[in-house]
């Protein structure tokens, strides 16, 4: 498919193939258990009050009535949970305030958003928790409230936090604000560029948040022990977060608290947050009996984080040729009612994929009357994408280029210098392109009403900390324990790196996701890192217990460990004695085991580096209803750099599931607000989250241009995919209609309108 | 609460007069059972019609074709004798919910919902069928238009029950159909809908018309103007476009979470102008 792939050719058995998930069928015969799947004896059940309104200063709760409730063991405030310290911990990008992570769980001196959790309660029955719940009286005194992230930068917007002063301003500045941070790249000189440039084009965006709008909502079992241990069954993609997380915000041992990963139905960055764990444990703490808390689907909506909405100003100059010489964004980022918004990621992915001498971006992390923002797929980057690659579209037109040709004309190739000062040292940003354009698609007619838009995106991928064991089993079969959630069929991408490995058969290799007292700390399921990282600790183990078998068949054979290699699944004698036995599979030598020195296992456990990042080049046609202004999508063709495919099938889901999830993005995904600041579509009717019919079956194309630093080649391939669609929808509907919609989503009503606005 | 499940509508209609709370008719429960688990209906007496076989039967009788109100959506549209009497009513049906809630759902209780978006209720309006309303006095047949009379709200008392639905009978020359903007293409609540039923002459001059709109009023309308604009016309393009102009004029929709107040005006035009052109071509077909 691309046309340059050069790598060191090695031969696959089973990486490329398209087995059955080993996690296939328990979920289609519903035995699989997901987070509200766990029950134990003497289970209560949690229920969180939440706040009615949008801003408020709460004055008292009184539980008192609750607490009095026959079958209510325990409610619970803010009050018992320790009070933390005020300080942003870790890498600016991730970083996170456990001040204002333990206020997001129970609020303290105000509610920030409708939804707010205020306090909770564990009965004998859901009935009874619920009924407790409206007994509990609390003290509310109304503020005003914002919610627009241009209202909130207003000097006279309601502020959320009175002494909140911007960080990343020299000096600082003295009246507080809504704005949390501000923050800067630059790379080159901006102004020399765009006066340089033969044409500049600028434009203004409008994003709104939108969910991850995963099937499964929030849902938790929680077992406090009188001997203070604890134990947390959840729905999460990261057990050891959740774990990090919670015996933080409770005030626990970290060795206190041991943490399973149930199966996950969906999370796309949702789930690498606490919400009900910490309450559920505290409410076991006071109750002495196990709690279970499942949030409904309002709650998800009102009280777990989207991605940002924000506000956005692209002005690109370029040169008749081509060529770009300088690009600048400014990116305002609803970070929702507490700071850290993804703006960092949108400032520095926006204009990533280009080798551009002069650029500037700037972001603001804005807080507002909303529920928190968390990751969603590539957090961040769509979001900048979307204005970025609508201008970079604007460019082409103006200088009449086609935007592949374009785009490639500026690509960037490794040695490109990024504005956040690193340098690209991969390739596979050029051959996407090039693999998008040989699309026949890509050159087939048009008719009435309908265009073609074409759009591009960059996101890092992620390395770091990941841990795994492999267990040998006395049948030849093998067990991979290790420590990633599984939300995109990383245990069968593992299974065949292991299988591949080891020289076994898929079916030999068991892929387990252990609970954080039975295998080493892993980060969470995130950034496209499972297959990467994971899988490189796994293939670390299994190249661990290649070793010790070849030991093994050494000590059969009185031979040297030396004179042994392993090689297509066998240990063999090599070198004085090649020839001399027969070699000994995999199989064989697990038989002895006993024999030879008792278990055969291996573990490893790695901070893995090298990762490559992730490039996504998309086309889109549409066809506008010039009487409705409905956009229907007529075709989508997703070109993506995977490094190496190792389970073909799960990369395209991938694609498809990125893909599907931008054009709800682009289309109809919003939160409506009403002016007292309540959502008024909590749920999948009126959030418009797209169903089969919505979308044509989505075309994927797999360049594979292998990351020279993995065994395997893998690159990340779960959230390059998000980044493009909502820019190449919306340079789809310029070529169809001649109109530039900016503000996103572009419902039916709002492409009527600007369609009408011309007649 | 208490549960009932009466076998004839006489007892359905006596355990309805008796209760003193609120009562509560299910059939499918696709709209009830929702209600309740939200604590927006809590009844005292649910008194379930699904054993009560003049209300999921459909049979042909004289002057049309009748059904059970409480019949499932999926046996109207899977009957073929329906499917092929009632195009419009089809139409409309097949759009409400997904195939599984239409197993359950039924026409029945999408009227008595009373929601000014509910997509049988203009499709019916167009095709001119009538609902037989029962009561311990006996019963009365009344037009589907007069049965919603607001958001929620219908004309039955409490002690009255919708037991069935008469289309009429389909004759030389007539055709109907049924549209709704929803934007996705299916799981969604009209934004706006229109019915319309035509009936032409031997020289294709359209000598009646029945418009109805859904989704742009308190309750779902027929809009006398918008049929008088194509009576006299071959419902050539001119005719269509005085069509869309008083279906449009006709509306008085709100803004909300689902579409603006603008858009529900204009698009009301253009889905009466796009159901008026199927059911004219529809008129071709013998039924």
């Amino acid at each position: 498919m691309a046309e340059t792939i050069v790598y060191p050719e090695r031969e696959l058995k089973v990486i490329g193939t398209r087995p059955v998930r080993p996690d296939g069928v328990p979920k289609v015969t519903g035995l699989a258990q997901y987070g509200a799947d766990f029950n134990l004896p003497g289970m209560l059940w949690g229920k969180i009050l939440r706040s009615p309104h949008a801003h408020a200063r709460i004055g008292s709760i009184d539980t008192s009535k609750a607490q009095a409730l026959p079958g209510v063991k325990a409610v619970i405030t803010a009050a018992d949970l320790p009070e933390q310290k005020f300080e942003y911990l870790g890498p600016e990008r991730v970083a996170v305030n456990y001040w204002h992570m333990t206020r997001n769980i129970l609020a303290r001196e105000k509610a920030l958003y409708e939804g707010h959790a205020i306090a909770a309660v564990a009965a004998t029955s859901k009935a009874i928790a619920e009924e407790a719940l409206k007994l509990i009286e609390v003290d509310y005194e109304v503020l005003p409230h914002v919610i627009d992230v241009d209202e909130a930068m207003q000097p006279d917007a309601p502020l959320l936090f009175e002494d909140m002063i911007t960080r990343g301003v020299e000096p600082p500045p003295a009246k507080p604000s809504n704005v949390s941070k501000r923050i800067e790249y630059k790379l080159g000189d901006v102004a020399k560029g765009f006066a340089a440039a033969d044409a500049v084009v600028e434009a203004s965006y409008k994003t709104k948040p939108v969910h991850q709008g995963y099937i499964e909502p929030q849902a938790c079992l929680a077992r406090y022990d009188s001997d203070g241990q604890a134990e947390v069954w959840s729905s999460s993609q990261g057990h050891f977060v959740v774990r990090t997380f919670t015996s933080r915000l409770v005030g626990m041992k970290v060795a206190d608290l041991r943490c399973h990963a149930a199966e996950i139905g969906g999370a796309f960055g949702g789930k690498t947050v606490v919400y009900v764990e910490p309450v559920a444990v505290v409410l076991s703490k006071k109750s002495g009996h196990p709690v279970k808390i499942m949030m409904s689907r309002e709650e998800v909506f009102k009280a777990t984080g989207p991605t940002s909405g924000a506000s956005m100003t692209i002005r690109i100059g370029v040169m008749n040729d081509g060529r770009i010489v300088a690009a600048e964004g400014v990116f305002k980022y609803q970070a929702g009612a507490f700071p850290q918004s993804p703006v960092m990621n949108g400032c520095m992915c926006s204009f990533a994929p280009y080798d551009i001498p002069n650029v500037r971006t700037l972001g603001f992390d804005v807080v507002s009357n909303r529920p928190k923002t968390v990751a969603y797929r590539a957090p961040g980057s769509p979001i900048s994408a979307f204005a970025a690659e609508s201008t970079m579209d604007l460019a082409a037109r103006k200088i009449g280029m086609d935007p592949i040709e374009f785009r490639l004309k500026n690509i960037a190739r490794p040695g490109a210098k990024t504005v956040f000062g690193t340098t690209l040292n991969h390739a596979g940003f050029a051959e996407t392109l090039q693999a998008l354009k040989k699309h026949p698609g890509y050159t087939a007619p048009l008719g009435k009403n309908q265009g073609r838009g074409v759009a591009a995106g960059y996101w890092f991928n992620g390395g770091g900390e990941s841990s795994a064991t492999v267990h040998v089993n006395e049948d030849g079969t093998a067990v991979v324990a290790e420590g990633s959630p599984d939300i995109g069929g990383s245990r069968a991408s593992i299974a065949l790196m292991a299988a591949e490995t080891l020289g076994i058969a898929y079916e030999s290799v068991r892929p387990v996701i252990a609970d954080t007292n039975s295998v080493g700390y892993t980060q969470a399921t995130g950034g496209s890192r499972v297959t990467f990282a994971t899988g490189m600790t796994v293939i670390n183990a299994c190249n661990k217990v290649i070793d010790e078998m070849c030991a093994r068949a050494a000590k059969l054979w009185k031979v040297d460990r030396a004179d042994v290699v392993w090689e297509d699944g066998h240990a063999r004698p090599a070198g004085k004695r090649a020839g001399e036995f027969e070699p000994l599979s995999f199989k064989a030598i697990a038989a002895k085991r006993t024999a030879t020195g008792g278990p055969i296992s291996a573990s490893a456990s790695i901070n893995a580096e090298g990762q490559a990042p992730g490039f996504s080049a998309q086309f889109c046609d549409v066809e506008v209803d010039p009487d409705t202004g409905y956009v229907k999508i007529l075709r989508f063709v997703a070109a993506q750099d995977v490094g190496r495919a190792i389970h073909p099938a799960y990369c395209e889901g991938q694609i498809e599931g990125g893909v599907v999830q931008g054009i709800g993005w682009a289309l109809n995904e919003e939160y409506i607000y009403d002016r007292d600041g309540h959502m008024e579509n909590p749920g999948f009717l009126d959030y418009r989250i797209p169903v089969a019919s919505d979308v044509p079956m989505i075309e994927s194309i797999l360049v594979e241009v292998p990351n020279p630093k993995h065994p395997y080649g893998v690159k990340g391939v779960a959230e390059a995919n998000i980044v493009p669609p909502m820019a190449a929808v919306a340079n789809a509907i310029e070529s169809a209609t001649g109109l530039r919609l900016t503000d996103l989503p572009m419902s039916p009503p709002k492409v009527l309108a600007a369609l009408d606005s011309r007649r | 609460m208490r549960y009932a499940k009466p076998k004839s509508v006489d007892e359905a209609v006596a355990l309805l007069a008796a209760e003193k709370g609120l009562a509560r008719v299910l059939a499918g429960g696709t709209d009830l059972l929702v209600q309740m688990r939200s604590r927006r209906a809590l009844p005292d007496l649910m008194v379930d019609c699904k054993a009560i076989a003049d209300m999921t039967s459909i049979a042909a009788e004289d002057g049309g074709i009748r059904f059970g109100a409480a019949t499932a959506c999926m046996a109207l549209v899977e009957n073929a004798q329906f499917s092929a009497a009632c195009p419009g009513v089809t139409d409309a049906i097949k759009l409400i919910g997904s195939i599984q809630v239409k197993g359950r759902a039924s026409v029945g209780g999408n009227v008595c919902n009373a929601s000014p978006a509910a997509d049988s209720v203009p499709a019916l309006i167009a095709a001119g069928a009538t609902a037989r309303i029962a009561s311990p006095r006996g019963s009365r047949d009344v037009a589907v238009e007069t049965i919603t009379t607001g958001p929620g709200k219908t004309c039955l008392a409490r002690d009255e029950l919708l037991v069935s639905f008469l289309v009429p009978r389909k004759q030389r020359n007539c055709g109907d159909a049924y549209l709704r903007f929803t934007p996705r293409t299916e799981m969604d609540i009209a934004v706006v809908s229109a019915g319309v039923n035509l009936k032409l002459d031997a020289t294709g001059i359209c000598r009646e018309a029945r418009v109805s709109l859904g989704a742009v009023a308190e309750r779902a309308l027929l809009v006398a103007e918008a049929g008088a604009a194509l009576v006299g016309s071959k419902v050539d393009n001119a005719a269509l476009e005085r069509l869309g102009a008083a279906a449009s004029a006709a509306c008085r929709p709100i803004d909300d979470k689902r579409g603006t107040r603008e858009f529900r005006i204009k698009v009301a035009g253009v889905l009466a102008r796009r159901a008026a052109q199927i059911a004219l071509d529809r008129t071709g077909k013998e039924n």
